[in-house]
């Protein structure tokens, strides 16, 4: 297994006392794609980052077990975890806009990821960038390279992005909402490149996403989280066979065309959920 | 370079005539509300009646307040910003002989509080709410509420008559006065030019505790707006991607968070640097460094208003050109375009 | 009564469901000023600023010595239970020189804000409101009196007017209004186009309405926290005017002036112009540290 969790807690100091913001979250990944679904504040990102212990210094994160390919997490050093960031274990996040260096070119950011985990000259590192600028079909890579984020579009800033987290070949990548920021048209083209790279790179991919029917359009599995806890998991070709009312309410309240309806429903949320 | 950013700098020097008229205004208005009669300044105080009325002829004070203003405009134009009661020279002469001082003391503060400055500022955000943190925080509030001039009147009182190791105030022993030539009127560098490094060692001693008061005070700023500026950039998305790239922590603070920072910093070292002319003025006079600052407050108490005027004018001046520098650095350094 | 005890609980000061609009500012108020308290620094600052403000409040009481007796066979003496902070270069008790001081120091700072406070408000309001050609202008004219370093063209203003406490003020307030003016503007830039204003603007509200009821009370705020950080600027300008002789006259008991009339002492009785150094150093600081207690809470961005 390449990510094993069981029972993750996180929780964050506030005035009144410690908010517990994932509680008791167990989870395992393979080389296979798991999607993790919940609205904000669900738990869903801060899940996906306690995997690289990427989460705010404030937080307070304990667990039964968290690994990463047999490395406990929870003791590992910081060099022992740089190991595993970016070099296997790769975060894509929402907003290029924010998640790039603003005054860093496309290239250097990518080139520096390159030779970080690999070595090798700047010469070598800057090529290196124009070609994985190229795997990400980008058409003009070279142009690309030399630009700084804030002359990139949002689909454009997404690639860059991938880009520089492929770069030292990782054996995971987590996708934290990876096109909530974009337009529309560009949403399937990214989606459809990390799918298409993650398989033929054959790696391990956790997406999280709000959206439900994407999520399970690309993954294999589907992870249901409502307020901090996984409430559902189930393959994603058997999202109709869901029982939990909260994942049912979701797959409700969105319209089809084989099954109009009059009105869609409203979410009636349980109090007894968040127990 | 693009259009727009070229504009952007195109505007921001569009500003300063303007400015620099207002200036000029503001001056020439503060000199004729003073409440010495310029005449009698010029022309003392036990002259004929004959010789006053011909003065203030001469002087075109019978004109209306914006034929003045024109006269005044002219000369200035010329350089000539009328003449010292105090020295009996041009006052542009004054200036240019102890403005250098200044100079040298100013930027020997300015490059002590950037070598500290910076990077205390830089740790303390890295650590925010540690005990380092805490500590540059008190000491940097406290560099900000000192009064230089207790500061150096301290100074001298620990330094100089108690324990002895630095010498007393003035810019050089009065063993050497005279014997470093002019030549670009900073005596530690003129002393090293000439090669006489026995001067050069006691001006630079004399340097150190003026310039060591006075940076305290810049330092105190640079270290706040840089550990601002820090906490804001540590605290951006592109931070959690350097993370989870597996860069070092020196990376991150440097190429990455610094790298962010350093044009916003350039334009605060710019107005830093302004204000350390203010420090300047009281720690001058503190330390009797023969500087525009002593020149300022001497002419003051003589009620020498050219003097007076003169010197804060070309205060004035500098401090929009670094005023104006920093703008530029703005619009012409960062490659985001706003 | 019981109404009362549940206004006053914790409970109801930290609830997370705030059943009134009262409640939920009650609810924010307190929430900030948990934060400013656990803040130790801002409180010492809070209460070095509230001590002052009550020592020299009380200064004829406290002060049981005439700040102007002089006593020149007792001069430049060390402290003493007389004398608790010594006597200066004429023999007059330092302690309490330096409680009239507070008062002076603090009228000054009041009489500064009270001046600048309105005219910067007024400045950069208007100038935002209406924009355009009286923007440009205004914004100009701040342009000029910012291009002037603050003491630099307070010694100008005064040695144009003739020194003494009131120029000192004038020309303090003179050099201290563009900040204000500056921030008013950008906060009425925010507003300017809203809806809100708008929907006062088709009620038929005249500009100076607008400008007086609905900006400036917005505006407010920041320019409050301004102040608390400009306060130690102020009393470290006026304090360099009185040092400078430019400022409060001897013998008045200005903290400068007192520093100013007996530094020639500093390499012998020391402690006669260190005292009030000390004074403008702890009232200073202690601004300071208020000032920026209360922008941790009251503008996060800023920290």
């Amino acid at each position: 297994m390449l990510v094993e969790i069981e029972n993750l807690r996180v929780q964050f100091p506030t005035a009144t006392g410690m908010s517990e913001a994932v509680r008791n979250v167990s989870l395992t990944l393979g080389q296979e794609k798991l999607g993790i679904v919940g609205e904000s504040g669900s738990g869903k990102s801060l899940t996906a980052r306690s995997i690289m212990r990427l989460l705010p210094s404030n937080a307070r994160i304990t667990a039964d077990r968290l690994q990463f390919d047999g490395i406990d997490l929870l003791t590992a050093d910081e060099p022992a975890l740089r190991r595993i960031r970016g070099r296997r274990a790769g975060l894509i996040m929402q907003d290029p806009k924010y998640s790039l260096n603003p005054v860093m070119t496309a290239g250097a950011q990518i080139a520096e990821a390159w030779r970080v985990h690999r070595g090798g000259s700047r010469k070598v590192a800057a090529q290196a960038a124009i070609d994985l600028l190229a795997q990400v079909q980008i058409r003009d890579p070279a142009r690309v390279a030399g630009s700084y984020p804030h002359e990139l579009s949002g689909g454009m800033g997404q690639r860059v992005m991938i880009a520089m987290m492929l770069a030292p070949d990782p054996e995971l990548l987590i996708a934290d909402e990876p096109t909530s920021a974009l337009d529309a048209s560009v949403q399937a083209e990214i989606l459809r490149l990390i799918e298409d790279l993650v398989s033929r790179r054959g790696m391990g991919l956790l997406l999280i996403s709000h959206d439900l029917p994407l999520v399970s359009h690309f993954c294999d599995r589907v992870a249901v989280m409502y307020a901090g806890r996984i409430v559902e998991e189930l393959p994603a070709g058997e999202l109709t066979r869901a029982t939990h009312p909260y994942t049912r309410g979701l797959l409700e309240c969105l319209p089809t065309l084989s099954h109009p309806q009059r009105r869609l429903k409203v979410m009636q949320r349980d109090p007894s959920w968040l127990i | 370079m693009t259009g727009h950013r070229l504009r952007q700098a195109l505007a921001s020097l569009a500003s300063v005539p303007v400015t620099l008229f207002g200036l000029v205004l503001v001056t020439f208005l503060i000199g004729r509300a003073m409440p010495i009669d310029p005449v009698i300044a010029i022309a003392g105080d036990h002259a004929p009646p004959d010789v006053i009325a011909r003065v203030r002829l001469e002087m075109g004070l019978d004109q209306p307040l914006p034929v003045q203003f024109w006269i005044y405009l002219r000369n200035l134009l010329h350089g000539d910003l009328g003449h010292s009661v105090m020295t009996s020279r041009a006052v542009t002469e004054d200036i240019a002989r102890f403005f250098p001082a200044t100079l040298e003391l100013a930027t020997t503060a300015m490059i002590v509080a950037v070598l500290l400055g910076v990077p205390l500022g830089v740790v303390a955000a890295w650590r925010q709410g540690s005990r380092f943190d805490h500590v540059v925080r008190v000491f940097s509030l406290a560099g900000q509420s000192v009064p230089v001039f207790v500061l150096g009147l301290v100074c001298l009182l620990v330094f100089y008559a108690k324990l002895g190791i630095a010498p007393g105030t003035g810019q050089l022993d009065v063993a050497y006065e005279g014997l470093v030539p002019h030549i670009t009127g900073m005596l530690v560098l003129d002393a090293a030019l000439d090669g006489d490094w026995d001067e050069f060692w006691d001006a630079a001693a004399h340097l150190v505790q003026p310039a060591a008061v006075l940076a305290y005070f810049s330092m105190a700023y640079i270290t706040r707006m840089t550990r601002a500026f820090m906490i804001e950039a540590l605290s951006g998305e592109y931070i959690v991607t350097a993370r989870a790239k597996g860069l070092s922590a020196s990376r991150i603070l440097w190429r990455h968070a610094f790298g962010n920072i350093t044009v916003r910093l350039v334009t605060v070292l710019a107005l830093a640097y302004a204000g350390l002319l203010e420090g300047a003025v009281i720690t001058e006079t503190v330390f009797s460094w023969p500087g525009i600052g002593l020149y300022l407050t001497g002419s003051l108490l003589n009620a020498d208003m050219n003097a007076v005027l003169g010197a804060t004018l070309v205060i004035g001046l500098v401090y929009l050109v670094l005023n104006l520098l920093s703008d530029l650095a703005y619009s012409l350094l960062d490659p985001r375009v706003r | 009564m019981s109404a009362f005890t549940t206004v006053l609980s914790r409970d109801w000061l930290l609830s997370e469901t705030p059943a009134s609009r009262a409640q939920a500012a009650w609810v924010r108020r307190y929430r900030g000023w948990l934060q400013f308290r656990a803040n130790g620094l801002a409180m010492v600052g809070l209460a070095t600023v509230a001590v002052m403000i009550v020592a020299s409040l009380a200064a004829p009481l406290l002060a049981w010595q005439n700040p102007s007796a002089q006593d020149l066979a007792g001069r430049l003496a060390w402290p003493s239970a007389a004398h608790w902070f010594g006597t200066d270069e004429l023999g007059r008790d330092i302690f309490s020189r330096i409680l009239y001081g507070g008062r002076i120091t603090l009228g000054m700072v009041v009489a500064v804000v009270a001046l600048v406070a309105p005219i910067g408000l007024a400045v950069g309001s208007v100038a935002g409101y209406l924009g355009g050609i009286v923007d440009r202008v205004l914004m100009r004219v701040t342009d000029v009196f910012l291009a002037f370093p603050r003491l630099v063209l307070a010694l100008a203003f005064v040695a144009a007017l003739k020194p003494g406490i009131t120029s000192a003020i004038i020309a303090i307030a003179l050099t201290a209004w563009p900040p204000y003016a500056r921030l008013a503007r950008a906060e009425t830039m925010t507003v300017r186009n809203t809806d809100f204003i708008a929907a006062v603007r088709l009620a038929g509200a005249s500009a100076p309405r607008i400008i007086l009821r609905h900006i400036v009370p917005l505006c407010l705020s920041s320019v409050i926290v301004r102040v608390t950080l400009d306060m130690s600027g102020i009393i470290l300008t006026a304090a360099a005017l009185g040092f400078l002789g430019m400022g409060a006259q001897p013998p008045m008991p200005e903290w400068g002036t007192m520093i100013a009339a007996s530094r020639a002492y500093i390499l012998e009785q020391w402690w006669v112009p260190t005292i009030p150094g000390v004074a403008i150093f702890a009232v200073s600081l202690a601004f300071n540290l208020l000032g920026d207690g209360m922008r941790d809470v009251l503008d996060p961005r800023q920290r």
